[in-house]
């Protein structure tokens, strides 16, 4: 079924100013202006993400019926030389945490969507029969995807440009674990993902297998030779920085200064850093060098579109089980694959992220529901009889690569833990809930928050539950320019200025990987929203947008149902002190907890509850959100 | 002299684009791919490479256009393109073993690179000084470097 789009010449620079509509259910499509004023309000990427989310979707719906809605979104900046620049945001209502679902994506599907003409996709409804979109330039087609169930997301992009016969379409995939409504399904592109909150499962609901695009028109922009200039010295400037996640590692190179700063989580996050052993992390940490690992295993860094850095580094494995593996890792797979799961041996957790990317789930998520799992087994909670034969012993890496396409499959003990560590420890009980290790049903990224309690606090304020991306706060706590033990006034505005700032890279769809790169961030990211649009910005407008979009979300969530006890974390943040290592004794106390949310709520200009004022959001220019919610 | 042409370093080339982007704002003042004069390659999942003319000795392009619309300046040896006379057959594009030509998805003519008046900018802009001019001597010289350098006993 195809429909022709009539052009709509909107003459905008660094935007489209166009937003396509896809109603599966009805069969049929439109295109809506976006006007001036939300492009002001909410500059792009997660701002008209949510922004479009709150509009579209019917309050309190069932994430996974036909009434959720899939926002997709690009930011002005896509197509452009800007470091960094090629993400693009999936929203929709998150079967994971039934808040806001929010998952960044990066690569070459966002520059094609942009080419192709618009800023903004939504998707409504549910499909008769699989389906996929197609999008070329101005004609939108749902096609039949009956031949792509059950392919993996590699197969089912490939399979697909080939049908089309063009490498430039770029195709954004869901595979079997999105298709079975894993819960922490991703979305996957050009072997990137959109992985956290479960965007893929939402997709399979719709049954929508991918959505490939083809762009041809180009991107133009108010001053292009400054901006090529300026852009050039960027690249300069990434490129003498930090080499870690430059040339020579990509984020494994982080794993080093997180175990040496007794962040890095172990065994279901029971210990913290040190971590006895002899593989990647060998028993005196001192010892593992950035070198060691990369004589041994990294061979290549390769890039998103418009991306000096390349953090992405293949791993080649010359020897053992899983001989001749190429594929990448970084550190939140060694965490949640790796130490997480007492798992060690180096080339099993390439295995491991190799087979949820291809099988499209969350890697953090199905790490932490299996390091939980484990943990259920070690305590006796879970025997042979409930793993299907499956001994789920930590340190067992057999058993892991047993257990994913298990969990992406729903077969057996899998189906369990395909609902995420939240619905799973509800289920079995027996106490497991106390090392449940989620916020908001989000399962932990890699870091032990006993010992860094202002991350403890981001984890559990995020809108989109237990993310280190939405506020960052464990840079400054590991590297010592926050003092992590310590519970004080003030940590909740940092928290909140964190995240103001952060949520500007969402808006902008900046890589985060590229803070470092701005000196001045507001004042820089405003010049160069102007070079590209023409528009005015100035760095407090910007920083404004970062707070409008931050309480645009927890009004959402607001909506949804939030209360301030869903800002929480699970037991053992509070009950188990970190039993060893250079942090040995940390937890978080009720009180000190209490305390931070506190601080933060008030920081924020919102009432004791967590929820924000009317005068909060009439100044934030959300007076038609604070009417909705009944502020 | 030998003529330069644009050469890309396999074990450095990222496969960004930012040589696309680059090159397609330079020569037509808007980000597009389909526009750029160097194109890049990825195959999943380490290689990368990105390609423009390579300026042959005895072009194919050349002498399959059956207009005339194409010839090679003798001095840099680069192909240049007489629009007027293009008239979008693609011959020269079939005749290309290196994919370096490409038809102008709104002209409807052929873009080869030109080299930028030998200043290219996609080599100025290449984050990880993947990208570099040398002749074919040169191109064979660090060939042979590295092959002694890693596959000869010493």
């Amino acid at each position: 079924m195809k429909f022709r789009q009539s052009a709509m010449d909107t003459n905008m620079l660094g935007y489209s100013g166009r937003m396509l509509i896809v109603d599966l259910t009805q069969e049929k499509t439109k295109i809506e202006e976006i006007p001036e004023l939300i492009r002001k309000k909410f500059i792009g990427g997660n701002g008209f993400g949510i922004r479009f989310l709150y509009e579209h979707q019917k309050p309190r719906i069932d994430p996974l019926s036909s009434d959720n809605v899939l926002v997709f979104a690009v930011g002005p900046f896509c197509g452009t030389v800007i470091p960094c620049s090629a993400k693009y945001v999936i929203q929709a209502k998150s079967p994971l945490t039934g808040f806001q679902g929010e998952s960044v994506g990066s690569s070459f599907w966002s520059l094609a969507f942009r080419r192709a003409g618009y800023d903004v996709l939504v998707i409504k409804g549910r499909a008769k029969k699989p389906t996929y979109l197609f999008i070329d330039d101005d004609i939108v087609e749902l096609r039949d995807a009956k031949q792509l169930m059950g392919k993996d997301c590699w197969e089912t992009e490939s399979i697909i440009r080939e049908t089309i016969g063009d490498e430039n379409v770029r195709v954004a995939a869901i595979g079997p674990a999105g298709e079975n409504l894993v819960r922490f399904a991703c979305v996957a592109s050009d072997h990137r993902h959109a992985g956290r909150t479960g965007m893929g499962a939402v997709m399979g609901s719709k049954q929508i297998k991918a959505v490939a695009v083809r762009g041809s028109k180009t991107v133009e922009v108010a001053k292009i030779d400054e901006l090529l200039d300026l852009c050039n010295g960027y690249y300069k400037k990434v490129m003498s920085q930090n080499p870690f996640v430059t040339r020579d590692m990509g984020t494994i190179g982080t794993a080093i200064p997180n175990l040496l700063g007794y962040a890095t989580p172990i065994r279901n996050f029971q210990s913290a850093g040190a971590f006895e052993g002899e593989e990647f992390i060998s028993e005196d940490i001192r010892n593992i060098s950035i070198k060691w690992l990369k004589e041994r295993y990294v061979h290549k860094g390769i890039a998103c579109a418009s991306c000096p850095i390349a953090c992405e580094h293949i791993d080649f494995i010359k020897e053992g089980p899983y001989k001749d593996l190429a594929y990448k890792t970084g550190y939140q797979a060694m965490c949640a694959l790796g130490s997480n799961c007492g798992i060690r041996y180096f080339p099993a957790i390439v295995k491991a992220e190799q087979l949820c990317d291809m099988l499209g789930m969350d890697l953090i998520s199905t790490g932490v529901v299996i390091a939980w799992a484990m943990e259920c087994f070690e305590k006796g909670i879970l025997t042979l009889k409930d793993t299907d034969g499956i001994d789920l012993s930590f340190g067992n890496h057999e058993a892991l690569i047993e257990m994913i396409p298990k969990i992406a499959r729903r077969e057996g003990s899998g189906d369990i833990l395909a609902e995420g560590v939240g619905r799973a420890s509800e289920k079995i009980g027996k106490g497991s809930k106390h090392f449940a290790m989620h916020s908001k049903c989000l399962e932990f990224p890699g870091f032990d928050v006993r010992g860094l309690k202002a991350t403890a606090l981001s984890f559990a304020v995020s809108t989109r539950g237990a993310c280190h991306m939405r506020a960052s706060v464990y840079e400054p706590e590991i590297e010592g320019r926050l003092d992590r033990f310590r519970v004080e006034k003030g940590r909740g505005g940092f928290v909140a200025e964190k995240e103001n700032s952060l949520t500007i890279f969402d808006t902008l769809m900046l890589c985060k990987f590229s803070v470092t790169t701005w000196t001045d961030v507001y004042n820089e990211l405003a010049h160069l929203y102007t070079l590209v649009t023409g528009m005015p910005l100035t760095a407090k407008e910007l920083r404004t947008v970062g707070e409008r979009i931050w309480n645009m979300e927890k009004a959402y969530n607001i909506r949804e149902g939030w209360t301030r006890k869903d800002d929480s974390l699970p037991p053992r943040v509070f009950k188990d002190p970190i039993p060893d290592g250079g942090a040995k004794g940390s937890h978080l106390t009720e009180d000190e907890f209490n305390f931070l949310l506190n601080d933060y709520y008030t920081a924020r200009g919102w009432t004791k509850d967590g929820i924000p004022t009317k005068k909060k959001l009439i100044e934030l220019g959300l007076k038609d959100v604070a009417t909705e919610i009944g502020v | 002299m030998q003529p330069r042409f644009v050469v890309s370093n396999l074990e450095e080339c990222t496969g960004c684009q930012i040589c696309e982007y680059v090159c397609s704002a330079v020569k037509e003042k808007g980000f597009n791919p389909l526009l750029s004069r160097i194109r890049t390659v990825r195959i999943e999942p380490t290689f990368n490479i990105a390609v423009a003319c390579r300026l042959c000795e005895d072009p194919p392009c050349v002498a399959a256009c059956p207009t005339k619309a194409l010839s090679r300046e003798e001095k840099t040896g680069i192909i240049r393109v007489e629009e007027d006379k293009c008239n979008g057959c693609a011959w020269c594009i079939e005749t290309c073993d290196f994919g370096s030509i490409m038809l102008h998805p709104v002209k409807k003519t052929v873009v080869i690179c030109d080299l930028c008046d030998g200043d290219p900018k996609c080599i100025s802009h290449c984050p990880r000084e993947a990208l570099y001019l040398a002749t074919s001597e040169e191109t064979s010289q660090k060939a042979r470097k590295k092959m002694a350098k890693t596959d000869m006993p010493r």
